[in-house]
């Protein structure tokens, strides 16, 4: 173990995305030694491709917004299984998150009083998102990476975190290697924040990056913490489905919002035929009064392309699978007919400019290709909402890791609140902790130490094996056809089984070469963290025998509010990667915040 | 529409390396950073390379192309000769690390020396009040995906690597520019970029606002506005005489 | 190998040994070598011209690079003793002055192109070779920047600018002065005055759209909120801006086309086509 490069910190967080950084911030600030372990380089993170905004109920358009509405609207999103401490918390906190950006230099777009100008988005109430163009992540990441910088904070960039270290029931560090050189690293630290983002690299349409290879949930899984709601993917209804090599990355919501309409392949505003029951009341009738909202929102109801995501994706899916789809087998965005070239310029820069790079069409002219895309995990590690804890001592998780928060659908824009809001809160709770123990700190065993180490290694040993890149691809195809949008029993039965033969060529593929910035290799070790979660969210899924947010079942199209409505299906394992799962009753709110769920619109 | 693409990729490390060839299966619409993967997947499993959105976003996957610095996965292989091998070597101003993956960490201590953004004592309390139209020139500098091809391609250090130590780059001045810009700040640092950053060492040949992925106006639109700044309280005998030139304008 | 922590020290490590000064493809020094060629003639004409010190002046018209008129024959000229120079003038400072008012003239604009933020790109690609192109290595061995003598003084734009605002009034004022006939009588129009009148447009956008001039008549406002007239001159001047380019080339060629009109009318070689 002395042959190890070693380090010791009070709270050490793992991912450098919205809300390891802002975790890292608040543990810093109070007083806490903090480290920060990203596999990328610093700035890099996920979060710069989130584009459309921050949901905080600042109530700068519309005064009548506040954190009771956004709650609110965050519940109907999540379909009612958020966990509402979370969802209060976020909601009342967000704006203050907010503003304490710009005091670190954000530049959000302004309102003519000069106040940070809002947005509207799916299944928000009131314009609310704080943006700038619709490069929104991009601005907050650099804000809180200048802030990092700023206060000293210790970055460990391109470092890969393959085990957490415990000493009996309590965290006590973790087990890294540089991705440079392929070294080890052990960080003793008594608190461990999980700020790992997702899991969208196991499916094969996507809008994540390679990092989102579930991490943070495997660690955690093996850890001994539970996962919740992992059955709850969230399919982002427009993806880019041409050419193929950017098939599936984002286009954002903010197309919509500023009055973008899908179509079909018969140019019919096919959303106004997808109105659910449950949404009926806040939602236009007409494609007429959907217009007219955009500038008149007290007098008028929404589009019906602004329903929340999960509505809008399935929406797109019966529509491709009916035979109404486009050319390249998604349906059409079109702004280029309803908002003017200088508009869509000014409001939707990268837009603009992603299609005409990347798919050589001009969305100031003519309708975009669009189609569903996998993009977020509402399920996550199960916290306690105030302090953020996992049920492990000493480890803690916030943003995409955590769950609950979004219940089985996330609102757009509510992700880089929640970053905010819980990195905030999860960094502050271990800084706590951590200065709590005096002179009882954890200790590291050594053979844990070793016996990571060792793990890490096993590809070298072997050759002959088959090659990570391609075990990959073939899980990415599983998740994709037998665990998507759309789920049945048999098929996720199958790709259970399949998941379990590519775990035993996980356990015997080669890599190539040596440790020296090795992708083979880094990819060979994600592969056993992508798997684990796969097998999560399929053992979930199985679990949940009703249709409800980013979960739809084909032998189960109902949503069940009796049974289902009032549970959460949890997911442990050993740490052998063997996964459990068992039923939990949803958390209840309090009487005056289930009043607000009950109000009409 | 599959066809072969001949590759050439530069392999090695610190100690040395060379163009090696490849020939890959690509398909319509594929770009550089694709053609790459392909050749990681099928040919050579541990080929180093950065990437990370694959959209132009987040300014990981930098290399030269040809010889031109740009993003792998915005530069699109119908853009290329047909028929004709594509060239990819590393960064050339920075150290090799494997590959096509370069230590840029020279950037980011650069990052680290710039003084943070400071509140001015005018408005100290959020929420901020701020014009659109005092926010955008920012905004537009804060597009900035940290790509680190001007700081590549700009031969002040490209050509020069003794100039590292005294040259913060074109990164680094629009990052001045931005805070100089900013309404709410209240921070001086204009003696400090051209004293101890290098501003002065640019010749603005614009290499830098050439290689921008993001379009910003790196030259003209920050740079030169600095050095207009620093002409302020430094080189105008004017304003010198009359002590304007100390005081922040309005 | 060191941490990579940020902030952390660079490390030392070695470049990739990639061959040959660059790897580019394209034809990257065919823009260096017509603006250095553009540049190097006009250089030529110039110096040329500036020595000639007669044939400046044909009545009404008179060559962009001798004017103001400051030698003392131009008085005559003006009183129209004389129609046209085309002899050595005598100097200002009395008949000793025997070097071409040129000489002295030029100083200024030629100082504010000299020390402009576009040429000093194009002359230091092109002449310099500091880069040839982007991503071509250059051959010096050291390289300071501006940031010691002589370079440090293209700092000094700013007074250049000034002096070529007042040069730009002056081409103006000649342009307009070029309406009369040779007799002082309003109501001519020859093809002088079209080229003198092209002259003054392009002289006068050129220094408009100059970087010092952005940098003075409103980007230098931390808030342009405050300052709405400012703001939209700004907006103005920054249109402009964008092309300082092409109106560095367009007004260079301009004024040396417009000395030789009025170099070749001067000395009798073509005739003043009159519209009017």
């Amino acid at each position: 173990m002395a042959d190890y490069e070693k380090h010791a910190y009070d709270v050490v967080v793992i991912g450098a995305g919205g809300s390891g950084l802002r975790a890292a911030i608040a543990a810093h600030e109070a007083g806490a030694r903090t480290a920060v372990i990203c596999k990328s380089l610093l700035g890099k993170a996920h979060t710069v491709m989130a584009e459309g905004g921050i949901a905080a109920a600042m109530g700068n358009l519309y005064p009548d917004d506040n954190w009771q509405v956004h709650f609110r609207d965050t519940m109907r999103g999540g379909k009612l299984l958020n966990h509402w401490r979370m969802a209060e918390l976020h909601a009342k906190e967000a704006p203050e998150r907010v503003w304490e950006l710009e005091q670190w230099g954000a530049l959000f777009d302004r309102t003519p009083d000069g106040l940070i100008s809002q947005r509207d988005f799916g299944g928000h109430r009131y314009a609310r998102l704080a943006h700038v163009g619709d490069r929104t992540g991009l601005e907050m990441i650099r804000t809180l990476q200048q802030r990092t910088v700023s206060l000293g904070i210790d970055v460990y960039m391109e470092c890969t975190v393959t085990d957490l270290l415990k000493d009996g029931d309590r965290v006590a560090g973790v087990f890294a290697y540089w991705r440079e050189s392929g070294r080890f690293i052990v960080f003793e630290t008594p608190t461990v924040i999980l700020a790992t983002g997702g899991i969208g690299k196991s499916w094969k349409v996507t809008s994540n990056s390679w990092e989102y290879t579930g991490d943070g949930h495997a660690l955690a899984l093996r850890a001994g913490a539970t996962l919740v709601n992992m059955e709850f993917v969230q399919f982002h209804p427009t993806g880019m489905v041409w050419p193929p090599s950017v098939r599936g990355l984002l286009v954002t919501e903010s197309v919509r919002g500023d009055g973008g309409v899908l179509r079909n392949s018969q140019g019919r505003r096919f959303m106004y035929d997808y109105i659910p029951d449950f949404f009926k009341a806040e939602t236009s009738d007409s494609e007429a009064e959907g217009d007219r909202w955009y500038t008149d929102k007290v007098n008028n109801r929404r589009p019906a392309e602004l329903l929340p995501r999960d509505e809008v994706a399935r929406a797109i899916n019966n529509e491709i699978k009916e035979g109404r789809g486009s050319p390249h087998g998604g349906v059409f965005l079109d702004i280029a007919s309803r908002r003017s070239p200088e508009y869509i310029k000014k409001r939707l820069p990268s837009m603009y400019h992603q299609f005409m790079e990347l798919a050589e069409v001009d969305i100031t002219k003519e309708p975009m290709e669009i189609g569903p895309t996998c993009h977020y995990v509402m399920g996550g590690v199960e916290v306690d909402p105030d302090s953020a804890a996992s049920i492990v001592t000493g480890l803690y998780a916030a943003g995409e890791v955590a769950g609950g928060m979004h219940g089985s659908n996330r609102l757009g824009g509510n992700s880089l609140s929640d970053l905010l809001v819980f990195g905030r809160r999860a960094g502050m709770h271990a800084a706590e902790f951590a200065s709590g123990l005096s002179s009882a700190r954890p200790q590291i065993a050594a053979a844990d130490v070793e016996a990571a180490a060792a793990a890490a290694l096993e590809p070298f040993e072997r050759e002959g094996g088959e090659n990570a890149y391609s075990i990959h691809q073939s899980l990415q195809q599983v998740m994709q056809d037998l665990v998507g949008i759309i789920r049945r029993e048999p098929e996720m039965q199958e790709a259970l089984a399949t998941i379990n033969d590519l775990r035993a060529k996980t356990a015997h593929l080669s890599v190539e070469g040596h440790r020296q910035y090795n992708p083979g290799w880094h990819l060979a070790l994600d592969l056993r963290n992508m798997l684990l979660v796969s097998e999560s969210v399929a053992r979930a899924a199985l679990e949940r025998k009703e249709s409800r947010g980013g979960h739809t079942r084909d032998d189960y199209p109902m949503t069940d509010n009796d049974y289902w409505g009032k549970r959460n299906v949890i997911v442990e394992a050993d740490r052998d990667d063997h996964v459990r799962v068992r039923q939990q009753p949803l958390p209840v709110p309090p009487p005056e915040l289930a009043a607000l769920l009950e109000e009409q619109h | 529409m599959a066809y072969d693409l001949k590759l050439r990729i530069w392999r090695g490390d610190a100690s040395g390396g060379e163009l090696v060839d490849y020939s890959v299966p690509v398909d319509e619409g594929e770009v550089v950073l694709d053609a790459v993967h392909h050749v990681q997947a099928m040919a050579s499993g541990d080929l180093a390379v950065r990437w990370n959105c694959k959209a132009g976003k987040c300014g990981s996957c930098s290399a030269e192309v040809n010889g031109r610095p740009r993003l792998m996965c915005l530069a699109r292989l119908s853009t290329f000769p047909p028929g004709e091998p594509i060239t990819i070597t590393p960064l050339r101003t920075f150290p090799v690390i494997r590959d096509l993956v370069t230590d840029v960490s020279f950037n980011y201590v650069k990052a680290a020396q710039v003084p943070a953004f400071t509140p001015s004592k005018d408005q100290p309390q959020a929420p901020f009040r701020m014009q659109q139209v005092d926010v955008e020139r920012s905004q537009e500098f804060r597009k900035c995906i940290e790509c680190f091809l001007c700081q590549n391609t700009c031969h002040v250090i490209r050509d020069h690597e003794d100039n590292k130590e005294a040259f913060a780059g074109p990164r680094s001045f629009i990052r001045y520019a931005e805070l100089e810009m900013h309404p709410n700040d209240g921070l001086d640092r204009r003696r400090l970029v051209q004293e101890e950053r290098g501003l002065g060492m640019c010749n603005i040949t614009k290499c830098c606002t050439e290689v921008c992925p993001e379009s910003i106006k790196i030259t003209d639109n920050a740079i030169i506005p600095m050095k207009e700044r620093v002409v302020d309280v430094k080189y105008d005998p004017v304003r010198f005489l009359s002590r304007r030139g100390r005081t922040k304008p309005g | 190998m060191a941490a990579p922590v940020a902030p952390a020290q660079p490390r030392t490590g070695a470049r990739a040994a990639i061959p040959g000064r660059t790897l580019r493809t394209d034809r990257w020094w065919v823009s260096p070598a017509i603006s250095g060629g553009v540049l190097a003639a006009f250089a030529v004409y110039a110096t040329w011209a500036a020595f000639q010190n007669s044939d400046y002046f044909a009545r009404p018209y008179i060559s962009p690079l001798y004017s103001p008129c400051i030698a003392s024959i131009c008085e005559r000229a003006r009183s129209g003793a004389v129609h046209g120079i085309h002899v050595p003038s005598i100097g200002i400072f009395g008949p000793w002055w025997g070097i071409s008012p040129a000489i002295l003239i030029l100083i200024f604009p030629l100082g504010f192109r000299i020390t402009c933020y576009y040429y000093r790109k194009t002359y230091y690609r092109s002449f310099w070779l500091s880069p040839p192109a982007c991503a071509v290595a250059e051959p010096h061995k050291r390289y300071t920047g501006e940031t010691r003598f002589p370079l440090i003084l293209q700092n000094i734009h700013r007074y250049f600018f000034y002096a070529a605002a007042l040069f730009a009034a002056l081409n103006t004022y000649d342009a307009v002065v070029s309406f009369r006939n040779t007799r002082d009588q309003w109501g001519h129009m020859g093809l002088g005055t079209l080229v003198l009148c092209a002259n003054a447009v392009m002289l006068s956008l050129y220094t408009v759209s100059c970087h010092s001039c952005r940098h003075i008549i409103g980007g230098r406002l931390k808030h342009f909120s405050k300052h709405p007239i400012r703001f939209k001159a700004w907006g103005v001047v920054s249109k402009l801006n964008k092309h300082h380019m092409e109106l560095a080339w367009v007004s260079l060629v301009v004024v040396a086309l417009a000395d030789l009109y009025v170099r070749l009318v001067a000395s009798g070689t073509i005739h003043d086509p009159r519209f009017f």
